[in-house]
């Protein structure tokens, strides 16, 4: 039951994280849009970790495995994008 | 002789040259680069030796863990191909980028050339994984390392304009990578697993893979520039310094290309989708037209060239409609998977030169408006050479490796009765002869000569580009029997 609540949610938080990305302008939006995007989709994996639980596991290690691996890769690709946009702004400043 | 270790080799040393270079400084990092530059084209071309010679995909379970628990490596016909390619490419590039981004001995060692080495390893260590994983995660890590080697290349000159068609380009990729994320995850539910290997004889058309596959495949389309998601590219790599640009152009969004052909023919193998693979080839065939059309009316070099990478990405997706059409194992079948393949390749060798040779006009005249390019036949006729030789393997005449891939797709088109294709490979062969011919003929009337830099740049980087259209030409003289690598571990045609 709450792997299915936790599925809806992030299915909730993927829908305004994509709608974000995809009608925001400002760059910063955009930027926490993605992360909610991918915040959803931890969460996704997160409930299907849960359904795949067994062997006395509270759920399938794979998944969580891939989470982990996921959030860093999405805060790699954050600090990218803010370091640009500063950048950026920097660049604005001087001009 | 177990020959497993040499696909990940092939991944490590860039990997491992890269990590070891950031330490050295711009100079140790440009000798780190060109040191392993030829290790990894012999281990790519061993591994298409490999290949051929045995007829079966080389294998290796990392750790010696078999899928689903553990991670394989396996290269196939197509990763063996396109892994000579990169390494043949990023090679030449390397060379050409000495004379730019170089340090020579007593010069003071620049930003820029510190951070276009590794960026430049980088990319070749994130395009080979890409080449030989199998599993979709793994691939996930591939794809996202492909694009934070490439975003930074776009912006190099730090000049406003290019940090803004960088970020740009982060943004699509952002979207699309997450995109792709969203259909392992749907994936792992369904099924269990994210072998590829597996996952075609496990998935049998259930919903959930159905989702996934058209979430990631739009994910993978705004990464390839497919044309509706082709913003990004035109300012990206044209903005980029030419080795840059060539890089971007000819390899990085080949990456994301080949991890469709990945999931449509290795996860969704024996589940044919004909309607979905009509849309996108539809959406190919919207993208040579209009891509053409759109290189037809730039006034600047480097933009036409770019958007004649819109168009001919726009051939690579002409073949999935074709292989959905007919049985796995037909002669159609065969030749619509070795055009798009060989598209593939020659357009990278193409691309390459050609942006490259935009290069040269652009710094030898100090801007690259078309207009006024005249005089340069006379000034640089090698540099002119170059661009008509990659002009004729892109617009398909023949001897040249792409009339070999046009032609592949042309009577495979026939083959599965799906003659309109086939209209739109010639119309956009004409097309593209069109805007080669602009350039061709800008160049070659006669210029001023006052306009043009005194000094002749290093020879070595006419030649390089040379070679690297002479080479997609000469892919038009193999025989039809090497292109029979192509079909080694095709996975739609495992029993």
């Amino acid at each position: 039951m709450s792997a299915t609540l936790f599925g809806l949610m992030g299915a909730a938080l993927v829908g305004i994280g994509l709608f974000g990305m995809l009608v925001r302008t400002q760059v910063l939006l955009r930027i926490l849009s993605f992360n909610l995007l991918g915040g959803g989709i931890f969460i996704v994996f997160g409930a299907v970790a849960r359904r795949g639980a067994g062997a006395g596991f509270g759920g399938d290690p794979v998944p969580q495995a891939i989470i982990l691996t996921g959030i860093v890769v999405a805060f790699a690709a954050t600090t990218l994008a803010v370091a640009l946009v500063l950048r950026l702004a920097a660049n604005q400043d001087r001009s | 002789m177990d020959w497993g270790l040499l696909p990940v080799l092939a991944v490590m040393l860039p990997v491992l040259a890269m990590v070891l270079a950031l330490p050295l400084g711009a100079r140790g990092a440009e000798r780190m680069t060109l040191a392993v530059l030829p290790i990894g084209l012999a281990l790519a071309v061993g591994i298409a030796v490999v290949v051929q010679r045995t007829g079966a995909p080389i294998w290796h379970q990392l750790g010696h863990w078999a899928p689903p628990l553990g991670i394989a490596f396996r290269a196939d016909g197509l990763s063996a191909a396109m892994l000579v390619t990169t390494a043949m490419v990023v090679a030449a590039t390397a060379i050409f980028a000495r004379a730019e981004f170089g340090t020579p001995p007593g010069a003071a060692e620049r930003r820029q050339a510190f951070a276009f080495w590794p960026l430049l390893l980088a990319i070749w260590a994130g395009i080979n994984l890409l080449l030989v994983a199998n599993d979709l995660f793994t691939l996930y890590v591939g794809l996202e390392l492909l694009t934070f080697a490439a975003m930074p290349l776009v912006c190099l000159d730090g000049s406003r304009a290019t940090l803004e068609a960088a970020l740009r380009y982060l943004m699509f990729a952002l979207l699309g990578s997450v995109l792709y994320l969203l259909g392992v995850a749907l994936i792992y539910g369904a099924t269990g697993t994210l072998d590829i290997v597996l996952l075609s004889q496990r998935v049998t058309g259930q919903p959930a893979v159905v989702l996934a596959i058209a979430v990631m495949t739009a994910g993978l389309l705004a990464k390839t520039a497919l044309l509706p998601l082709h913003l990004w590219l035109p300012p990206a790599h044209a903005g980029a310094p030419a080795a840059g640009s060539a890089i971007l152009s000819a390899l990085v969004i080949k990456g994301s290309f080949i991890l469709v052909l990945r999931l449509w023919f290795g996860v969704m193998a024996g589940q044919p989708m004909p309607g979905a693979a009509q849309i996108l080839a539809g959406l190919g065939a919207a993208a040579i037209l209009l891509g053409s059309v759109a290189a037809l009316g730039q006034a600047r070099l480097k933009l036409l060239v770019a958007y004649s990478t819109v168009a001919q990405i726009g051939y690579l997706f002409l073949m999935f409609p074709l292989l959905a059409a007919v049985p796995e194992a037909s002669e159609v079948a065969a030749r619509a998977w070795t055009g798009g393949v060989v598209q593939a390749v020659s357009h990278a060798f193409a691309k390459a030169a050609m942006f490259l040779a935009a290069g040269i006009m652009a710094a030898r005249f100090g801007h690259d408006r078309i207009a006024d390019i005249g005089g340069a036949g006379r000034a640089m006729p090698v540099t002119l050479l170059t661009f008509g030789l990659a002009g004729l393997s892109l617009m398909g005449v023949p001897p040249s490796g792409g009339f070999a891939a046009k032609w592949l797709l042309l009577s495979a088109a026939i083959g599965a009765g799906q003659w309109w294709w086939a209209l739109v490979i010639l119309g956009g062969g004409l097309l593209t002869g069109g805007y080669v011919y602009r350039v061709l003929a800008a160049g070659l009337r006669a210029g001023e000569k006052s306009t043009m830099a005194p000094a002749p740049l290093a020879w070595s980087r006419d030649g390089v580009a040379l070679g690297l259209a002479l080479i997609s030409v000469v892919l038009g003289f193999l025989p039809l029997a090497a292109f029979g690598l192509l079909q080694v571990g095709r996975l739609d045609l495992a029993p």
